[in-house]
């Protein structure tokens, strides 16, 4: 059957697979509900999905390597909040100690077996390790005094959307934080410090354009075939770093420096994608035009990638999660805010529509 | 005993019948209704204990005030309802 795209939606989880017709939904699961994310593992063959119930709170769900059946497993849950902790964020809003969005997971190292992360709203991270059997928050980040400077940036809330364990030691784990930089731990969670620096957040007071702590980086990737290099798609513009995200250069691109998304080859770290659009309150398109830009120096050039992509009237908005790559380079996917994917098996430089009737796509995985 | 009902859209996700349950308070009749059934209370109330911020629980047709520590009272034959808004789309 081959790879397989899981495609999360706000009315569902849908499989994508190629057929001999060519691309299309072969499975849907949750219908109706508001699916958010979902993780393979690659150690064990496990699904995961996580899913906002808006009423009813945020659930996890998990399926077995070859089963058709999910199952609800335990969701993280924040610990008893002091009752007399004054406990605000960078807002002055006071934190509500609740899971409120699963907004990114990921695996252990390799050699973790059954090792989860989990970052959410309202900026708590959490370790699993059984398969999401139980979690645990991890405190030293939670209690960390300059947590009560993150607030959110679209969202009412911050949370951690983008978690990297580092290939070479799974000790070492980065995460990025909307709004709150990049923090890295380097003894599994003990010490937590920011690594955002050389960022710049061009919408506040000047002096503060350059505090770490400031920063909204909106999707943070770590290059598997060079970990020490990163690529970040920030709220401001693009931005890169050679040295395990000690330091931070902006690269710009045309028709858009903004946007959400953003996926490094898994071979070269030098070639990087994202899908651009009107900074800030408008978030549609440049001239209602899709594309994806590409680079492949470094971020010294970028290619604007159009074929097969509507070019007229095409207000899609491709969030965070909503662009991904596979483990050869060569097949991207994206869904969008009004319901399109779209698959390119050569890189970006042409796009298949998969559908153009799916509900809002929150994120797309290869599996 | 109090009787509780919950929202029939829960059933989709949990089992959610109607139990009966003792206590002087929402909190403590709650907790009775959740007893044997753990995964529902994380369906109504959120990490720390408070109703979830789009439920409403209702004590003989009255909203109850204390939704954080649910300490409303509850009177021995008292019908407890369980509700969600209906919102969005």
């Amino acid at each position: 059957m081959g790879k397989t795209l899981m495609v999360s939606t706000r009315k569902g989880l849908f499989e994508v697979n190629k057929s001999r017709t060519g691309w299309g939904v072969s499975k849907a699961d949750f219908l109706g509900d508001n699916v958010t994310l979902t993780l393979r593992d690659p150690r064990d063959g496990t699904d995961y999905a996580a899913l906002n119930h808006g009423h009813f709170g945020i659930k996890l769900h998990r399926r077995d390597r070859g089963k058709a059946k999910w199952k609800e497993i335990t969701t993280p849950v924040y610990p008893k909040k002091p009752e007399t902790l004054v406990d605000l964020d960078g807002w002055g809003k006071p934190v509500n100690w609740t899971t409120q969005l699963i907004w990114s997971l990921e695996t252990g190292g390799p050699g973790q077996k059954g090792a989860l992360w989990a970052g959410t709203m309202p900026g708590g991270l959490f370790r699993s390790r059984d398969r999401g059997t139980t979690w645990e928050l991890m405190e030293s980040l939670w209690r960390h005094p300059d947590r009560n400077k993150w607030l959110g940036g679209g969202a009412d809330i911050p949370g951690i959307h983008s978690i990297c364990v580092d290939p070479r030691d799974a000790k070492t784990v980065r995460i990025a934080v909307s709004c709150g930089g990049v923090w890295v731990t380097k003894d599994a969670g003990e010490t937590w410090s920011q690594s955002a620096h050389g960022m710049r957040f061009d919408q506040g007071p000047p002096e503060q354009a350059a505090n770490p702590d400031a920063q909204d980086p909106h999707m943070m990737v770590q290059s598997p075939s060079d970990p020490s290099v990163f690529w970040v798609q920030h709220h401001c513009g693009i931005w890169k770093s050679v040295n395990d995200g000690k330091t931070w250069k902006e690269v710009k691109a045309k028709p858009s420096s903004f946007g959400f998304g953003v996926v490094v080859h898994p071979h070269d770290p030098k070639t990087a994608w994202f899908v651009p659009g009107i900074k800030d309150e408008k978030r549609i398109t440049v001239d209602g035009a899709l594309v994806v830009t590409k680079t492949t120096d470094g971020g010294r050039t970028f290619k604007s990638l159009k074929k097969g992509l509507p070019q007229k009237h095409a207000y899609d908005l491709v969030f965070r999660h909503g662009l991904a790559i596979d483990d050869t380079g060569k097949c991207l996917a994206m869904g969008s805010t009004t319901g399109n994917v779209w698959v390119s098996e050569n890189g970006g430089e042409a796009w298949k529509e998969v559908s153009s009737t799916l509900p809002q796509v929150y994120a797309v995985r290869w599996v | 005993m109090a009787t509780v009902h919950f929202t029939s859209n829960l059933r989709r996700h949990v089992d959610s019948p109607s139990v009966e349950s003792t206590g002087g308070t929402v909190k403590a009749v709650l907790d009775g209704a959740f007893a044997a059934n753990p995964r529902l209370k994380t369906y109504v109330l959120d990490d720390q204990g408070a109703v979830r911020k789009h439920m409403r629980v209702l004590v003989d047709g009255q909203a109850i005030v204390d939704r954080h520590n649910l300490l409303d009272s509850v009177a021995p034959h008292s019908q407890v309802w369980v509700m969600q808004a209906l919102s969005g789309g």
